[in-house]
């Protein structure tokens, strides 16, 4: 098991603070849990707590970039996103202010806490902001080069990171390129799309369905907003089914936005992985993967139940 | 008390927030909508900090160090757009296209478009934060800008601006200065019997302020209280200045009425006249 993407966002950013002097970091009384903590102890006087009033701390962010400084903010993902929507779209979005949000502790995979603290709607949230860029990393290798991307984009950016250990998805030769689908496996029957956590769950379920005779295109999307069209429509032409792979509501997620490019460009059959307009609950991750159906199984089901739509044209 | 406003400074003031009155007037009755009422009431603490105070430059609107103006209140916005004109950011002619399709004078300030505007805000609550980042970006680089936000009482009700005001007390951001436009009325109605915010001085010292108490329409006063804010080290402060809402305008004074709607063309005239007198 590799890092949390958490844990690589805190130590690019304080990586990226020994350079990059105008990097201040803002955090929500939750610095030790999003990792914050690293930036704070290596840069204390650009470091500031705004305790747990999370709409403050994204007007204030808002205002830091106003004055020409790069701020980072980070608390969780349900209250980054949800209590502070929109201190975000009006004092961050609207003038396209240079405001970085690192929101950790998304999805389901928060675990324990419950469905109070697991954010599934955040990408929804975020990705119908006018000149929002919504990221997903899927894995510590990843996480750390995108926060290095956000830093140098002039603009608003929503990282989306995770509570739990991932599987390393990426060696050290990956290069994260913006607005740019990684592909991860050749296969000509189905294209699996996921982002995230969902990325190895994927890449699982492709060396799977070799087995059933299927071979499977993966896909990992973590530029979700803006999404990679040639990719998605390249995959829609050359594989003729699509399933989408996200810990995150069906609803205005990765499934979503794969959805609008395709009825716009080249509909073909489609399955959604992720959750099924309900709350979570407490519970191990793995244990809330498997309940809520975000397996290498139940993304195997679904390309089988694609794959069936499509030769039944 | 540092110097008082010289005689010839206190009847410029008074000129030109009789033209920013005016043109608040002219260009809500032209856009057929807007906020009159709580545009009027802050009019001469506008043209106080803009033409006694702060150091802005019409040729370089962006410049780094200049000091900054947060409109918390921001469906004000014709008060600040009348005073940017006044003071040269916005041609006067511009003023009438308020409210218009295609025009940089939205409903509700706009910075990226508009030169002078150093936030964008509309949704209540949220200025104070904004001034709160722009006051700390201050003390990270050492600069000796100062920050300024104006809030309306009515806007006190919002829970964003308590934890705001518990921060900028908290980093002590002494370049920081805030007023709230107390002309104590809202769309509803009194503030007092809406959702009382009362009394207001008393919860800003609470906070951790330093806490001036003023007559928002008196130049002098207005002056000094900014004046005495510079000189607080530690703490930020607000000037709770006690306004009248549709100041200038007999018939919008203290009229919960006017404080979302248009007048008439033929009221417009009439307003004018007044305010000529």
């Amino acid at each position: 098991m590799g890092k949390a993407t958490r844990e690589a966002y805190g130590e690019a950013l304080r990586e990226l603070g020994e350079k990059n002097k105008n990097i201040v970091v803002l955090d929500a009384d939750l610095s030790k849990s999003t990792k914050t903590n690293l930036f704070a102890k290596a840069h204390p006087e650009r470091f500031f707590n705004v305790g747990i009033a999370e709409q403050n701390m994204l007007g204030t962010a808002a205002g830091l970039a106003a004055a020409g400084k790069t701020p980072f903010v980070s608390s969780f993902a349900m209250f980054a996103t949800g209590r502070a929507y929109e201190q975000i779209r009006n004092s961050i979005c609207y003038p396209n202010l240079n405001v970085k949000i690192a929101a950790t502790h998304a999805g389901l995979t928060v675990g324990e806490d419950g469905a109070s603290h697991q954010a599934i709607e955040d990408i929804s949230l975020m990705r119908t902001i006018p000149n929002m860029t919504v990221i997903v990393p899927a894995d510590a290798t990843e996480a750390h080069q995108a926060v290095a991307f956000a830093a140098e984009h002039q603009g608003p950016v929503y990282l989306r990171l995770g509570r739990m250990s991932v599987a390393d998805v990426f060696g050290s030769d990956y290069t994260f390129c913006y607005g740019k689908a990684v592909q991860l496996a050749e296969g000509k029957d189905v294209t699996l799309i996921a982002t995230g956590v969902m990325v190895p769950e994927a890449r699982l379920a492709a060396e799977e369905l070799i087995k059933s005779g299927v071979t499977a295109r993966v896909l990992n999307i973590h530029t979700i907003k803006p999404i990679d069209r040639e990719a998605v429509v390249a995959a829609a032409r050359e594989t003729g089914a699509i399933v989408t792979c996200e810990e995150h509501s069906i609803y205005g997620g990765l499934g979503s936005a794969v959805a609008e490019v395709l009825v716009e460009n080249y509909p073909v059959p489609m399955e959604r992985v992720g959750v099924l307009d309900v709350f979570g609950e407490s519970g191990t991750p793995r244990d809330l993967l498997i309940k809520y159906h975000l397996t290498a199984s139940d993304i195997v089901s679904a390309a089988k139940k694609v794959i069936s739509r499509k030769n039944a044209k | 008390m540092t110097t008082k406003l010289p005689g010839e400074k206190l009847s410029e003031l008074s000129k030109r927030a009789r033209s920013v009155r005016m043109n608040i007037v002219k260009m809500i009755t032209e856009a057929k909508s807007g906020h009159p009422g709580g545009s009027l009431s802050a009019a001469d603490i506008l043209v106080t900090l803009y033409f006694a105070e702060m150091k802005v430059d019409v040729n370089n609107p962006a410049a780094a160090d200049r000091d900054r103006f947060v409109l918390s209140k921001g469906h004000a916005a014709p008060v600040l757009y009348s005073t940017l004109a006044e003071k040269g950011f916005i041609p006067q002619e511009e003023l009438m296209t308020l409210r218009k399709i295609n025009s940089r004078l939205q409903g509700h300030p706009e910075m990226k478009n508009i030169p002078g505007v150093d936030m964008s805000t509309g949704s209540l609550g949220q200025g104070l934060s904004a001034a709160n980042g722009m006051a700390l970006a201050g003390k990270i680089d050492n600069k000796d800008y100062r920050v300024y936000a104006l809030l309306g009482d009515g806007e006190l009700e919002e829970g964003q601006v308590w934890e705001a005001a518990m921060f900028a007390s908290h980093y002590k951001l002494d370049n920081l200065t805030a007023f709230v436009d107390h002309n104590g009325l809202q769309i509803d109605g009194p503030v007092s019997e809406v959702m009382s915010p009362l009394p207001v001085p008393e919860k800003w010292r609470a906070f951790g302020w330093n806490v001036l108490e003023i007559d928002g329409h008196d130049y002098e006063e207005i002056y000094q209280a900014i004046q005495t804010a510079k000189s607080v080290k530690g703490q930020p402060t607000m000037i709770v200045a006690t306004t009248v809402k549709g100041k200038g305008v007999c018939k919008m004074e203290n009229a919960v009425d006017w404080h979302g709607k248009a007048p008439s063309a033929e009221e417009c005239e009439m307003f004018l006249a007044e305010m000529n007198d």
